[in-house]
């Protein structure tokens, strides 16, 4: 900061919390990440569409019942009530579902877009943020997921993150482990939601109240904090035995492919991941970049997504978080500087 | 992986333990016993950050630290605060309770006829959670200092706050009405590390579980 500022210059015109101007110098590398993303996305024939910023609440909660975590809504002129739009994934969905009814799957769309939501403002994360990412509609696990994890992979290169890596779980293993274990859906909860809460301690001791033989009790202990290489999901299975083989065998069957397109290095497999939105059914993602502390980005497969609006297909995508992408290239030179890489 | 791990270690009640507990994993402890002024000391494999407790999971959510230790109390406190969670290291064991005037009906009786009791509290989040969660309504007035006071003095009916032994309460004539929750010290990781930096990290926790038991 260039010395005080007088109290006349600051203005006494506020923008809303969590809000906030870009000037030009920010504005410049913030285009020129934004169009090094959306030409990455345009290679792998993913074709950029635009919806708009306000939906009707109700077709956003046909998608999910919390609507995404769209926080703001307005009424209409006729009393309709809107919601800005937390995320593109929903809204994409009812485009592919109505404008695309006829199609030939699968449909691949990418875009760049604001979206909303009621977060407490941080760094490179505001209320109203920019997204950039990519939804394949018609393309069934595990081919569509290696297909969108090589999309984001290149992206990350693009975007002058080579050392950022994708975190990859399923949303689905750890209820599924628990049925497998016969754990009545009430019973399991509270260690489903102090998984979801990264509360590992809550859930040891959550998982020792359910009854379960030593090595089961074990297996739900251990499995959230296994994270790491392909080798993650051999000491998934020597830790839990059958128990785990069916819940894990969609992670690993993308794990094989994973190095056949030289990604896998990219990848950290992650059995303790989970997403908070309720629309994910099979892989999840979460981005980092080993100089932010913050994720910079996430997505998963939502295959019952599209059925909800009439068009049953399997789909999967991402989305990344451009501010934050950037604040982790300006982090990144940082380190660069500072001989820290 | 070369550069050390950051971890945010609390002065405050439970910083002798914390000490103790870095030794047995291998930590050395020396300069951060004898050196009261300096906030960072360098380490071959951690390096310990010292700030207030309640500052831990700040810190740590920013990833500006990878790892930190604090109390459960805290975190309670702070529970939106996106950390995980990754060990009870089982020291600094005490209890968050509701406690009122020793022998009275007075804050039951102040429910009844007000509608609300007055809870002082330097947990205003755990405070106002707790009467919540228990479907009781309760004004919630956050404090600072010595929470005893606030009952003594009138401020309010009764205090959500943390004890060890109940000497304090006792002295100031309060008795515990409701255990909130236990608390210890917890081991808690920059989620972003957690993943990044996944092998460093599993080490530590490992040592600390060999050891701390």
């Amino acid at each position: 900061m260039g010395g005080l500022r007088s109290q006349a210059s600051q203005g006494n015109y506020p923008i809303p919390a969590g809000t906030r101007d870009i000037l030009p110098e920010e504005m410049r590398e913030l285009r020129q990440l934004s169009s090094a993303l959306l030409e990455t996305f345009q290679r792998f024939g993913y074709g950029e569409v635009s919806t708009p910023t306000m939906e009707y609440e109700d077709v956003l909660v046909q998608g999910d019942e919390r609507a995404a975590g769209a926080s703001y809504r307005l009424f209409d002129e006729h009393g309709q009530v809107l919601a800005l739009r937390s995320d593109m994934t929903i809204p994409i969905a009812r485009l592919a579902a109505t404008r695309f009814a006829d199609a030939e799957p699968p449909l691949r769309f990418c875009y760049l877009s604001h979206a909303y939501r009621a977060v407490r403002p941080q760094r490179g994360q505001q209320r109203e943020f920019l997204q950039a990412g990519i939804e394949l509609i018609g393309a069934d696990a595990p081919d569509g997921t290696v297909e969108v994890l090589e999309v984001l992979t290149a992206a990350l290169d693009a975007g002058g993150l080579p050392r950022a890596r994708v975190g990859l779980g399923h949303a689905g293993m750890f209820t599924a482990l628990l049925q497998e274990m016969g754990v009545p859906p009430a019973d399991g909860r509270p260690v489903l939601e102090a998984l979801s809460r990264h509360d590992l301690v809550e859930l040891e001791q959550r998982v020792a109240a359910l009854g379960l033989d030593e090595r089961r009790r074990r297996t739900l202990a251990t499995l959230p904090q296994l994270r790491g290489g392909a080798e993650v999901i051999e000491r998934a299975i020597e830790v839990g035995g059958d128990d785990v083989r069916a819940p894990i065998s969609r992670l690993a069957e993308v794990s094989g492919r994973l190095g056949e397109r030289g990604i896998a290095e990219r990848v950290i497999f992650d059995l303790g991941l989970v997403r908070d939105l309720g629309y994910y059914t099979g892989a999840i993602f979460e981005v980092y970049d080993p100089a932010l502390g913050h994720v910079i980005g996430g997505g998963g497969r939502y295959d019952g997504l599209l059925a909800r609006f009439g068009h049953p297909l399997p789909a999967c995508g991402f989305a990344l978080y451009v501010e934050r992408m950037h604040v982790a290239q300006a982090e990144e030179d940082r380190a660069r500087a500072e001989g820290r890489t | 992986m070369s550069e050390p791990l950051r971890l945010a270690v609390s002065r405050g009640a439970l910083f002798g333990e914390t000490l103790d507990l870095l030794e047995r994993i291998g930590v050395d402890t020396a300069v951060l016993r004898s050196d009261s002024r300096s906030l960072m000391f360098p380490g071959g494999e951690v390096t310990v950050v010292t700030m207030r407790p309640g500052d831990v999971p700040t810190y740590v959510e920013a990833g500006a630290v990878d790892l930190g230790i604090t109390g459960k109390d805290v975190l309670m406190e702070q529970h939106e605060r996106v950390v995980y969670e990754l060990l009870d290291l089982g020291y600094g064991r005490c209890r968050m309770v509701v406690a009122t005037r020793a022998g009275s009906r007075f804050a039951d009786d102040l429910e009844r006829r007000l509608g609300a009791v007055r809870i002082a509290t330097k947990y205003p989040r755990v405070a106002a959670r707790w009467f919540e969660q228990s479907g009781r309504q309760a004004e919630v007035i956050e404090v600072k200092g010595s929470v005893e006071l606030a009952p003594l003095s009138g401020l309010a009916d009764g205090i959500v706050d943390l004890t060890a032994t109940g000497r304090t309460l006792e002295e100031n004539d309060l008795e515990v009405r409701e255990v909130i929750a236990e608390c210890t010290a917890r081991l808690v990781a920059n989620r972003v590390a957690h993943k990044m930096r996944h092998d460093a990290i599993d080490r530590i926790v490992k040592r600390i579980g060999n050891g701390a038991a």
